[in-house]
């Protein structure tokens, strides 16, 4: 998609012709990722009588450069909001107020922190492998960033929707890894190295299971489009992916828990194990590096999140089809359609943000788990289970001829 | 496969470590997670308390044996004042007598609510830890009203206690075993104890079975979670303890070996239901009268001679050895530690090769060290 979407961009500069008419003419969807967008922009343009002068490439440009800041400053603000609803819920969970001085109920906290952290000294250790030690935040964080891609927020509302987008998704979340690694390895620091050596593990033997219960959706829908996988859990909320089969829904529970490890959440925090190793990968970091790693942290968390919504929990669909038609008629005006839109999205995003919260309540209720028993886990339940499952989910497919447990849509 | 060939790692942990409950090091040689030889190395925190009781008279001592179990000073206070009191013959008032075991029992419940806690902690789970500190919070304040401090009490001395108790605070004691027994210790069994990820992480890990216990010199719930009955308290009564009706919880092996760090930290949560029924029996049987010997709190000088006594503390055995040479000062005095003896068994549990990393904060966490005492 990204490719057709730039050599359309490319096509409509050079004819001058709209993007929208190349991407008709070349068999792309217009209503998908930055096209979209320049034609919703143009459609108000032309609903507001302003007409727009710009080529189309120079609009997409600025388009992706402002959709890029726009996921960006989503993720920075998620992260503030997290790292507040951190401390709440693990307050209240510890008969605790958490923070309650800056701000209502200590709602500024994060941003004081924030700062706080800027305006700390940046230590580098003097054995420490300057440019990786430099480099790997940054790579861990744009890991997390790249798969924000083809991630929607709401319908319509995405980056760029992907033809692999489940796929990318997968394949793109290593690259955090490889920043875990790089930290890990040039802190020059013992307990640095076991955090390292444990997040390889950990991380690379978890996609396993994540990888076969995306799998086993994509045979569902037959795209790897996160948008096409959403809509196709329209209707009631019975056709959610988790209720479409019962292996569908193992599945979805295995994909919860084996999210928890890849975004490295009690129980499964053994990389950071601060009782064990003092604070992992990232203990010789300071001041903002140290914050980008936590900023991963949490964008992670908000990501397995929605991807769980996304494949698992009827995306923005509320489930009730009353509430999703709005703004889905032919003949809605723009702020009937905005209205639905931004329903989606708050849906969408409240089931994600529910999702994250369960996170934080397992991660404040249960102890850590031991490195064996963690790969135990890992190879000897949760990867059985879930092929099983796959092959399950399939054969029921096959036999229902694409009809769910409470059957069609 | 015995082509491929692992390096191994000198890893140095502590004495400043999240886990090592003070300052307290041990350098373990591992392979990958696995811990193939530990050295323990202690002496960051010694203060010369031995010494140091040399040069003050008997009454001065008292507070320092406060800072040697900082967690369990009750039992220290009284296992010192015991032991003064056992060299000069005295006879402490009836009333005294309950009140410090009252004491010695809320103190070794806020011990053990701060083992149970911070264990809770060295294995990844947060939330025991802030319960164990709302609930301990009870026991301090009671003890802040009683004599002001909540840590280092000094409170229980030669001749007696120093303050009395009054209704109030025999109220607060008695509402706390209402608010503590049974839900609250239910609560942790939910919470923590009977949770799989927990019986996991310890039940076979650190297995002390109980001849090397034994000769170890481990004593306390640590002795007790190998199966042994041996209770001070019930073996050798020490104040009014023949008076009470309580039972001694050992490890019975339920969730894995006996010996394990489950049936260790087990054996804490049961004493501490054990230790709400003795004070409920104390309180039940407070007398009233004089809570002190005044002429034993201005000063005392025992008679020429040396004694030896020991007190049931939450670690274990608290000893104290006495030598007077008949003056206001003792001649020696000589501390047994029960952390001591019970960290000395660490490499031993360490260095089999079935231990892991992680395995390693698990055991010393079972142990339940102070090194305040390790040190002394």
């Amino acid at each position: 998609m990204s490719f057709e979407f730039f050599t359309s961009a490319l096509l409509a500069s050079m004819t001058g012709a709209t993007v929208e008419e190349v991407a008709r003419e070349h068999g792309t969807i217009p209503e998908q990722g930055g096209i979209y967008l320049e034609a919703g922009i143009r459609q108000i343009c032309d609903a507001m009588g302003v007409t727009l002068l710009v080529p189309g490439w120079l609009l997409i440009t600025a388009m992706l450069l402002i959709v890029c800041l726009l996921v960006f400053g989503f993720i920075n603000v998620f992260a503030l909001f997290a790292v507040w609803l951190e401390r709440k819920v693990s307050a209240h969970m510890q008969c605790r107020l958490g923070p309650m001085e800056v701000g209502f109920h200590g709602a500024l906290q994060t941003i004081a922190d924030g700062i706080k952290l800027t305006a700390k000294e940046d230590i580098i250790p003097r054995l420490a492998d300057k440019p990786l030690f430099i480099l790997a935040p940054i790579i861990v964080f744009a890991g997390v960033l790249m798969r924000f891609v083809p991630l929607p927020f709401g319908q319509r509302l995405v980056a760029s929707d992907l033809d692999l987008g489940l796929f990318y998704v997968a394949a793109v979340g290593s690259v955090e890894v490889i920043g875990v690694i790089m930290a890990g390895w040039a802190s020059n620091n013992k307990w640095s190295l076991f955090g390292t050596i444990r997040t390889a593990t950990q991380m690379v033997s978890y996609e396993v299971p994540i990888g076969s219960a995306f799998v086993a959706v994509i045979a569902c829908v037959g795209s790897f489009s996160l948008h096409e996988i959403v809509q196709s859990q329209s209707g009631w909320f019975t056709q959610w992916f988790c209720l479409r089969n019962p292996f569908l829904f193992v599945l979805a529970i295995i994909y919860l828990v084996a999210s928890l490890a890849g975004c490295k959440r009690a129980p499964f925090d053994l990389p950071e194990a601060e009782s064990e190793l003092v604070s992992g990968f990232h203990t010789e970091y300071s001041g903002m590096r140290f914050a980008l790693f936590f900023l991963a942290e949490y964008a992670a968390m908000y990501l397995v999140s929605a991807v769980a919504v996304v494949i698992f929990f009827g995306g923005w669909w509320s489930g009730i089809p009353y509430l999703d038609e709005i703004g889905l008629g032919a003949r809605d005006s723009l702020a009937v359609e905005t209205a639905g839109l931004l329903i989606k999205a708050g849906v969408l995003v409240s089931k994600s943000i529910f999702l994250v919260f369960v996170q934080m309540w397992v991660r404040w209720t249960l102890p850590r788990v031991r490195l064996d028993q963690m790969m135990h886990i890992c190879w000897k339940v949760l990867l059985p289970i879930s092929l099983a499952c796959l092959v399950g989910s399939t054969l029921w497919e096959l036999m229902a001829g694409g009809s769910g447990l409470f059957g069609l849509a | 496969m015995p082509d491929i060939k692992t390096e191994e790692m000198l890893l140095n942990m502590g004495p400043q470590h999240p886990s090592t409950h003070g300052v307290f090091r041990v350098v373990i040689r591992t392979d990958g997670e696995m811990v193939l030889e530990s050295e323990s190395h202690i002496g960051y925190l010694h203060r010369c308390f031995e010494k140091v009781a040399e040069n003050n008279n008997y009454l001065q001592v008292v507070p320092y044996t406060d800072r040697m179990d900082y967690l369990c000073a009750m039992a220290n206070n009284l296992g010192y004042a015991e032991t003064v009191e056992k060299l000069m013959k005295l006879q402490v008032p009836e009333r005294a007598e309950h009140i410090r075991v009252i004491v010695a029992e809320l103190n070794r419940i806020a011990s053990h609510l701060m083992a149970f806690g911070t264990y809770g902690m060295d294995l990844g789970a947060v939330t025991p830890f802030l319960y164990a500190f709302r609930d301990r919070e009870m026991i301090l304040k009671i003890f802040e009203k009683l004599c002001g401090q909540r840590l280092n009490y000094s409170y229980v001395r030669v001749g007696g206690v120093t303050f009395d108790m009054t209704d109030e605070i025999l109220a607060d004691v008695e509402r706390f075993c209402e608010y503590f027994e049974p839900a609250i210790l239910d609560e942790y069994d939910q919470l923590l104890s009977y949770n799989g990820i927990f019986i996991s992480r310890t039940a076979n890990v650190g297995v002390l079975p109980v001849d090397l216990a034994v000769n170890y010199g481990v004593t306390g719930p640590s002795l007790r979670g190998s199966g042994l009955k041996r209770d001070l308290r019930k073996d050798e009564p020490y104040s009014i303890y023949d008076r009470f009706e309580f039972d001694i919880p050992v490890g019975s092996g339920e969730m894995g070996t006996l010996g394990d760090c489950w049936d260790r930290y087990m054996v804490r949560i049961r004493e501490m239901r054990q230790s709400v029924k003795i004070v409920r029996q104390a309180l039940r049987h407070l007398p009233s009268g004089d809570f002190c010997d005044k002429k034993a709190f201005r000063g005392v000088k025992p008679p020429k001679g040396e004694v030896y006594h020991k007190i049931e503390g939450a670690r274990g055995e608290v000893g104290f050895y006495l030598v007077s040479d008949g003056t206001t000062k003792p001649y020696r005095v000589k501390a047994r530690g029960p952390s001591f003896s019970n960290i000395s068994v660490l490499d031993a549990l360490t260095s089999r090769g079935d231990c892991m990393v992680a395995d390693m904060v698990a055991i010393i966490g079972s142990l339940d060290i102070v090194m305040g005492e390790v040190d002394r």
